[in-house]
């Protein structure tokens, strides 16, 4: 293990090391602590000025029941209605397409899954007016569908990528025995493969399921208004409704920001693993 | 029963898929993706450079409202914008320190690499930032960087500077925004270098104890050669990141002050969408300036990955 394990050195190194852990900790975070702090005070602190002394009374859940009072679990509700059908949608098609470039050989199959990956790497600015065009076109502009249908699409490319080397490092006998048996090819992907699949496939549904929480300019490109804006594009129209109540703002950007955060917190094994592309074990 | 069935299925004469499965059975399980990335990804790459050579608003199809100017926006762009030239000096400037992300993520993966009482709630906790998204961050560091209340101008103030107010400086303002970027993206690299530092092989490690190797020569001929593969992905996701930057851009000053932190995605954006005006065809040869500049190196990491693909056989 690199560096040396901390147990090996002498004690007065290991206690200066534990007690460094929680500074360095308190100083990465210290951004978002001092957010979470302004979440809890009341809105006298700030016309008065008192940002960092003792808040003149605790408002936490005062705070936050007005921003559960806004439209704000609106935007949320639209969020998990955006999210939740993308993860599903991406993660099938890219198990499908990661099968197809993981066990079959034929010519074309280095070029797709390099078209996958490329794809994955492009500017979004390159896509967004024809894709824009394309959503008005179909009379999808600002519904969610048309934003779900544009995530499946692009995060297929990385999902695929993801898949198709998980696959790859599959033991090949299972699909060849399986062959032997007379079993049909689409017969070998659902009871043979996709079985295998799972920590690849919860691995992605995390990931995918935090990129598109937290994606913010698709959002604003084919989304306007609260009937079909994600939480990420909706908290600027909620911080220009509450100008200057940094109390609600910081109460609304932790609100924001919590379901991709629990997600990880429960998650955290598989979320790491689809982080790493799998590239590194 | 499943055995006797299948076992029917093969002496059955075959009918053309049967025959033709092993060949067939990939394409159709590409179909449906191939027709989505198609659909939203390849598809729109080739548009964009058609419809960069037009003077366009987006109302209407662009074969009647579209007005055919060939490479004009390409040479204006190149010549004579002056916002196009503060973006793309911008976009340098991204791609120069969000890479501070690489060395910082690595030592602090190195610093994390223990195995004391609670060191996985400390890992999930330094990688929390990258958890939350860019907008949550944007402002995070917004009311971080205030002149009247935030923490950085307390913090500056304990060691004697005056005041500054970052984001309004036309002079800082980028600074103080790829600062931001690399909250999450150091704490992407630490999370990619702990997993690599996980598989590094402790013989070698011993073996080159017992030579004597320790401290930074230990880490430079031993320790980082193994970690190529997380150092390699910790690459792409940082160069990939620093030319996509748009989220914080927008949160956090709206390209101000005067312009200056705009980059090339910020500014295609601004030219196609925004309060001036609905400049399609402009933008789009904007987008497609910087998809050049991407496919440079989206080209070199899929040569790298190529590589791997061939010695894998």
């Amino acid at each position: 293990m690199f560096p040396k394990p901390i147990e090996k050195s002498s004690r007065s190194t290991q206690l200066t090391y534990q007690a460094l852990l929680p500074v360095a900790l308190l100083l990465w975070l210290a951004p978002l602590i001092a957010v979470a702090l302004f979440a809890i005070r009341p809105s006298v602190d700030f016309t008065v000025g008192n940002y960092w002394g003792m808040p003149s009374s605790f408002e936490f859940f005062e705070n936050f029941a007005q921003v559960f009072n806004s439209s704000m679990p609106r935007y949320i509700l639209n969020s998990f209605m955006i999210t939740i059908p993308t993860v599903i949608g991406a993660v099938a098609l890219s198990a499908m397409a990661g099968f197809a470039l993981g066990v079959y050989k034929f010519k074309a199959n280095l070029l797709l899954f390099f078209m996958f990956i490329a794809g994955n790497f492009v500017p979004f600015q390159i896509l967004m007016v024809p894709v824009r065009d394309l959503t008005l076109d179909m009379g999808l502009y600002n519904t969610k569908t048309g934003l779900i249908l544009f995530h499946v699409a692009f995060q297929t490319g990385f999902c695929t990528l993801f898949m198709r080397n998980f696959i790859k490092a599959l033991p090949f006998e299972l699909i060849e025995a399986a062959r032997v048996e007379g079993i049909r090819e689409w017969q070998i992907f659902w009871y043979v493969v996709l079985p295998l699949m799972k920590p690849a496939l919860a691995a992605l549904s995390v990931l995918i399921f935090t990129f598109i929480w937290n994606d913010y300019f698709w959002a604003i490109v084919l989304t306007q208004g609260e009937n079909a804006q994600p939480v990420t594009a909706g908290i600027t129209s909620f911080n220009a409704q509450f100008r200057a109540m940094y109390h609600l703002m910081s109460a609304g950007s932790l609100v924001a920001a919590l379901p991709p955060v629990a997600m990880f917190f429960l998650m955290q094994k598989h979320f790491i693993a689809g982080l790493t592309l799998g590239a590194v074990k | 029963m499943a055995e006797t069935s299948d076992m029917q299925h093969n002496t059955r004469p075959k009918g053309w898929y049967a025959r033709n499965e092993i060949a067939i059975t990939p394409w159709l399980f590409l179909i449906p993706a191939m027709i989505m990335f198609t659909l939203y990804v390849v598809w729109p790459i080739g548009q964009s450079f058609y419809i960069s050579m037009f003077k366009w608003d987006g109302l209407g199809p662009i074969s009647e409202t579209g007005e055919y100017v060939g490479l004009a926006h390409y040479e204006r762009l190149l010549t004579r914008d002056k916002a196009f030239t503060v973006s793309l000096w911008n976009n340098a400037k991204w791609l120069v320190f969000y890479l501070l992300a690489i060395p910082g993520g690595l030592f602090i993966a190195l610093f994390l690499n223990q195995t004391v009482g609670g060191i996985r709630l400390y890992k999930s906790l330094f990688f929390f930032p990258f958890v939350i998204s860019q907008i949550v961050v944007g402002l995070v560091f917004t009311w971080f960087y205030d002149p009247t209340f935030g923490l950085f101008n307390g913090i500056i103030g304990v060691f004697g500077f005056n005041p500054v107010n970052v984001l309004g400086d036309p002079k800082l303002a980028t600074y103080g925004i790829i600062a931001a970027g690399l909250w999450p993206q150091t704490a992407y690299c630490m999370i990619l270098y702990l997993t690599g530092l996980n598989a590094v092989d402790p013989e070698q490690i011993e073996a080159a104890r017992l030579d004597g190797a320790k401290g930074l020569k230990m880490l430079w001929f031993v320790i980082l050669p193994q970690l190529r593969p997380a150092m390699f992905i910790a690459f792409v996701v940082t160069i990939i990141g620093a030319l996509r930057s748009f989220d914080l851009i927008s949160i956090m000053t709206n390209g101000g002050p005067f312009g200056s932190t705009r980059v090339l995605s910020f500014y295609m954006f601004e030219k196609s969408l925004s309060e001036y005006g609905f400049k399609m065809g402009y933008g789009a040869a904007i987008a497609v300036i910087l998809f050049l500049i991407m496919l440079l190196f989206i080209g070199y990491f899929l040569f790298r990955m190529y590589q791997d693909e061939r010695e894998a056989r």
